[in-house]
């Protein structure tokens, strides 16, 4: 047995732990996380309160782990609908080649080039602030990263003898996609998949934080962010908080996307 | 007997990368007018050193891509004028055997879904027995398709390649280098495995190698190639004992013969 990697091990306790607690609160949270009690407001840490109150009397556990779950939803759909796409029109380019390749992939260099949440900023500026437009934002800026990497993993499958088998088999070329080509870039999609995972994450949480992703009073941590920001000389921990929140997500996921990298790739691990 | 494979004049230019912005890009000559007629049953090698343009010309016949000039005709048919899917139902009829035993297995695959893949081109359900005789037929167990590519020696897996290659019952296998990867004792087994198949099953092979050695010991007909010209053409038997050009000559002394 190999040893694991010391990212891939704290990551997947980082993860486990959002996703715990994202989890838990589908059935339980201490508090409903919209209960106000403005004679309470300020709580310090209590029985009752573990992390006191927030401006409104709101129970600040609660509207933590309510907010994880919203915020692992958006990075979960966002990731899957701009992976999905991203990944077949890579793996389209890939297997047809010439200028459809060029294209397509001069296409998400141009997506590439523009910043992502200034495009979420457009996005909503246009449709207006949502959760749904937040996830569409965020899918969209994910669709040029996850076609680059399936048709660079693609083209070198595309080399491999057994690709090669297949077409003196008869195949066509969208046969061979669906039977070699996807099923050999899986491991580096799915690692992909969890960086962006953490990219998502920060993604929503800046966009609530400017107000234009989840819309009270669904809670997110960008949005809790945002509004204890101006009671900071108040009570600072309410800052804190949901700051830390996105800190272990973020670097829960990277430092799982980093491990399952370095578990992965074979320039790092000779697989025979 | 009858004519399988026809190659008339086949001639095969790359074009090199552009190394001077002013000056037109250098063309290279691959396959300069090579011909040959292989009968079924029969086998044909070709030898020549890398670069000699000798797996170019196997994949011209494999189809794989187009000759610039000249034509390969398949059992009558011009294998380059076929529309796509007709080029690949006729696939069925010539396979191709390759160099590297670990590289033309996908490794996610079970051996016996890979051994049935150039069946489903053409079956919507692929019948299982097939797949078992093929596995019989290069001497492995039909209890083997369950088992993944990483679990067989080279030697094994080169067996399982070409238990691929004949299960369509093809007219004509392409081997191109397949033994030359294998360790001496293997190669013996698999070339010995490769004349009982030609027996068996009436076979026509085209034997693609560098080494003489090898062909030398299967060939009915060899043919000689060196940067992508035909030096000579004829019974191997005649070839192997009075070559008539000085390359020939050397790759008889490397081949110790």
């Amino acid at each position: 047995m190999k040893r694991l990697p010391v990212n891939l091990l704290i990551g997947a306790a980082l993860v486990m732990l959002v996703i715990g607690a994202a989890a838990l609160s589908l059935i339980w949270t201490p508090h409903d996380y919209t209960d106000m009690n403005i004679r309470g407001k300020f709580g310090p840490p209590s029985e009752t309160h573990w992390l006191g109150t927030d401006q409104l009397g709101r129970d600040v556990v609660s509207q933590l782990m309510a907010a994880a779950r919203n915020s692992m939803a958006v990075a979960l759909a966002a990731v899957l609908i701009g992976g999905s796409i991203g990944t077949a029109l890579g793996l389209l380019a890939s297997a047809i080649g010439g200028w459809v390749e060029d294209l397509v992939m001069r296409i998400a260099d141009i997506g590439f080039a523009f910043p992502a949440l200034l495009f979420a900023i457009m996005l909503a500026a246009v449709f207006g602030p949502s959760l749904t437009n937040a996830i569409l934002a965020i899918s969209f800026i994910n669709i040029p990263v996850f076609a680059r990497v399936a048709r660079a993993s693609a083209n070198q499958i595309w080399t491999r003898e057994y690709v090669t088998a297949a077409q003196a088999a008869g195949l066509t070329r969208a046969a061979i996609s669906r039977d070699h080509i996807l099923p050999n870039i899986a491991a580096p999609i799915i690692v992909q998949a969890t960086i962006e995972f953490a990219v998502a994450i920060l993604a929503e949480a800046a966009l609530s934080y400017l107000g234009l992703g989840a819309q009270p009073p669904a809670p997110s941590w960008g949005r809790m962010l945002s509004e204890a920001q101006t009671l900071m000389y108040l009570a600072p921990q309410l800052a804190i908080y949901p700051g830390l929140c996105i800190v272990t997500a973020v670097l829960g996921f990277g430092l799982l996307g980093d491990g399952l990298r370095d578990v992965t790739d074979p320039r790092l691990v000779r697989e025979r | 007997m009858t004519t399988l494979v026809e190659v008339k004049s086949v001639s095969r230019h790359y074009r090199m990368p552009r190394e001077h912005l002013l000056r037109a890009p250098e063309v290279l000559t691959a396959v300069n007018s090579a011909s040959f007629t292989l009968n079924r049953g029969e086998t044909l090698g070709i030898v020549g050193e890398s670069g000699s343009g000798k797996s170019t010309l196997a994949r011209m016949v494999m189809a794989f891509e187009a000759p610039d000039s000249g034509e390969i005709r398949f059992d009558g048919t011009d294998i380059h004028a076929l529309g796509a899917s007709d080029l690949r139902r006729m696939r069925q009829r010539f396979q191709m055997i390759f160099q590297d035993p670990f590289g033309s297995l996908d490794p996610r695959r079970k051996i016996g879904w890979s051994i049935a893949e150039p069946l489903r081109v053409t079956h919507a359900e692929t019948p299982a027995h097939k797949t078992a005789e093929a596995l019989e037929q290069v001497g492995l167990r039909a209890a083997d398709a369950d088992k993944y590519p990483h679990e067989f020696s080279g030697g094994q897996r080169q067996r399982i390649a070409i238990a691929r290659a004949i299960v369509t019952r093809p007219d004509l296998i392409v081997a191109d280098e397949a033994v030359s990867a294998l360790d001496v004792s293997v190669q013996a087994q698999i070339l010995n495995l490769l004349m009982d198949l030609q027996d068996e099953l009436g076979l026509a092979m085209l034997f693609i190698s560098h080494d003489l050695a090898v062909v030398a010991s299967i060939c009915d007909q060899l043919l000689v190639m060196q940067h992508g010209k035909t030096l000579e053409y004829g019974a191997a038997t005649q070839i192997l004992n009075a070559p008539a050009h000085d390359y020939t000559k050397s790759l008889l002394t490397a081949a110790g013969a």
